[in-house]
């Protein structure tokens, strides 16, 4: 093969010489005789970037030729609009091409949504079971249990957390003020889901635990279903003891289960201590937060807007028209709650 | 290997196409073509046609969702119009709540927006990752929509709240809260569900249950200020 500047007949031998093939137009399409070594044409991939090339330097060339042709044509009558025409045209065709490249690019990375797509590929069923059996607990921790990396589960179970904390706060007869509420709740759960299950890879990772980013988002997300069951019933129905005992019991559970998840795939008592009991330790303190700090923290929240009319500390029921589902139920969970915080 | 190799560079030789060698075959145009100089020519038509034309498609949609069959006729044309109107129709109702300072009715109109239109997005991504074959879209196009039962159901609890805000009246309201809810899912499922491979469609329904039952919540728990 050899490099050479635009002729268009150097058709030396009956079968077409190489040239024929190679050099286009009447532009100079100069052939890097740097990238023609061994490899070059025998390769598949070197003839589809040459072929890429080739394509390229054809449409420069035709363009360039067009161009020269409308030049000649336009300067025949005028030679100052023939110049700007052609500028005109080229730099159309820049902005065009630029602006092409970016929308494909955008697209790309819009496109990208598909890296998610494995982590959702699951059946109800799967779903289901995977939901009950986050609150059995596994004995066997000699050999790394199977934890599912889907996140169509835990990201569910975010958003139900996230409804029975908006419904939670109507029920117990907070006022209703949507824009506070709403962000709050969304920020609190997702904060701890994607918080914790960060913090917990990051001390997997310290301690060389044999776990994966998307397991422990996985493990904490399906943990939170314990959380959604015990919010829900103590909502509704607001009895200090009941949710004392189901914080043990289905907390507890769902606890276990991730603890023994873990246990299963880290070596070495330190390590273990570390990290299940830093787990154990934010999943149920979450649980008590959103059972009784929540609800004070958004009465702190109104308290402090509604302005200098409250003393700061003091903590009053809030007198309000609100729904009467629970009236009897409701005063006494709320002199159960004043009760708490005065002991 | 170098035959084939060469085809590709062969059309390259010579750009132009000589005179000679003519150029024939057949082109079948789609029969959308009436309709598209109809479009052209909608330029010079007063505004009142277009705005009829288009009020005249929202309504059609409308009444689509009212009696939610399979048909075709939310996704094939759909418009973002009336989840506009529905969205800030049910916005402005669920203005003037118990708040205690004016300013506050701000942050509620914006939120009802933001859960609207980010839970439909949100929603239309899942039923994509899913493996759905309905557009991004039409799916928006088709949640929207639904909303309307939910706006209708607000529209009747203020009208219920003005006469009182007692048991009786949140009985009134919880049914039919309840049954906006219903229609607004099961309508929402009959356009939604019919794009889904067919044993995931409870995963994509459920998500769309609990964005409705979020919106029929706010509606449900509203309360005029005193």
């Amino acid at each position: 093969m050899s490099a050479g500047s635009g002729s268009r007949n150097t058709n030396t031998e009956p079968w077409g010489s190489f040239d024929d093939n190679l050099i286009q137009g009447g532009g100079s399409a100069v052939i890097d005789m740097e990238n023609m070594d061994d490899t070059s044409g025998s390769s598949f991939e070197d003839m589809g970037e040459m072929h890429q090339r080739m394509k390229e330097e054809e449409e420069v060339a035709a363009e360039a030729a067009a161009t020269e042709d409308d030049n000649t044509d336009d300067g025949e009558f005028l030679g100052m609009k023939g110049i700007k025409g052609q500028l005109g045209r080229q730099v159309a065709d820049e902005v065009w091409q630029a602006g092409k490249r970016q929308a494909s690019r955008a697209f790309n990375l819009y496109a990208n949504i598909d890296i998610l797509r494995p982590y959702f590929d699951v059946e109800p069923v799967q779903v289901r079971s995977r939901l009950i059996e986050s609150m059995i607990p596994v004995r066997m921790i000699n050999f790394p249990q199977k934890i599912a990396g889907e996140l169509y589960g835990p990201l569910m179970l975010v958003f139900t957390l996230v409804a029975i904390l908006l419904h939670g706060m109507k029920t117990s007869g907070t006022v209703i003020r949507e824009g506070t509420l709403m962000g709050t709740a969304i920020g609190t759960c997702f904060g701890y889901w994607l918080g914790v299950s960060s913090f917990i890879y990051f001390l997997a990772y310290l301690v060389n635990a044999q776990i994966t980013m998307l397991q422990t988002l996985s493990l904490l997300g399906y943990g939170l279903f314990g959380h959604c069951v015990v919010l829900l019933v103590t909502y509704n129905i607001h009895f200090h003891f009941l949710f004392y005992v189901l914080w043990l019991l289905l907390g507890g559970l769902s606890t276990l289960r991730m603890v023994a998840a873990l246990l299963s795939r880290t070596v070495g008592h330190t390590p273990r201590l570390l990290l299940c009991g830093t787990l154990s330790l934010l999943h149920m303190l979450f649980l008590l937060y959103l059972h009784f700090a929540y609800h004070k923290i958004v009465e702190g929240l109104l308290d402090s807007l509604e302005g200098p009319n409250m003393a700061p500390m003091q903590r009053v029921a809030r007198d309000v028209p609100e729904l009467t589902l629970n009236a009897t139920l409701r005063i006494q969970g709320v002199q159960l709650l004043l009760d708490s915080f005065s002991t | 290997l170098s035959d084939e190799a060469s085809r590709p560079f062969a059309g390259l030789s010579d750009v132009s196409i000589s005179e000679d060698i003519p150029v024939e075959g057949d082109i079948s145009v789609p029969m959308g073509s009436s309709r598209r100089d109809d479009e052209f020519s909608t330029l010079d038509e007063p505004v009142k046609e277009t705005i009829l034309r288009d009020l005249r498609a929202v309504g059609n949609k409308f009444i689509h969702v009212l009696y939610p069959k399979r048909s075709s006729a939310l996704l094939r044309d759909w418009d973002l119009w009336g989840p506009l109107l529905l969205c800030v129709t049910l916005a402005l109702l669920l203005q003037g709540g118990s708040a205690d300072s004016d300013d506050q009715g701000g942050p509620q109109f914006a939120e009802v927006f933001v859960i609207i239109w980010f839970g439909s997005i949100i929603i239309t991504l899942n039923s994509k990752l899913l493996g759905g074959t309905i557009s991004f879209f039409q799916s928006l196009c088709v949640l929207g929509y639904c909303i309307m039962p939910l706006t209708v159901a607000m529209a009747v609890c203020r009208i219920v709240l003005v006469g009182g805000s007692g048991p009786v009246s949140f009985g009134v309201r919880l049914v039919v809260v309840t049954a906006s809810f219903g229609w607004s899912t099961f309508a929402s499922t009959a356009f939604l569900a019919d794009s889904q491979p067919a044993n995931r469609k409870a995963l994509v329904v459920y998500p769309v249950f609990l964005f409705y039952f979020v919106i029929g919540w706010m509606v449900l728990t509203f309360s005029p200020a005193q």
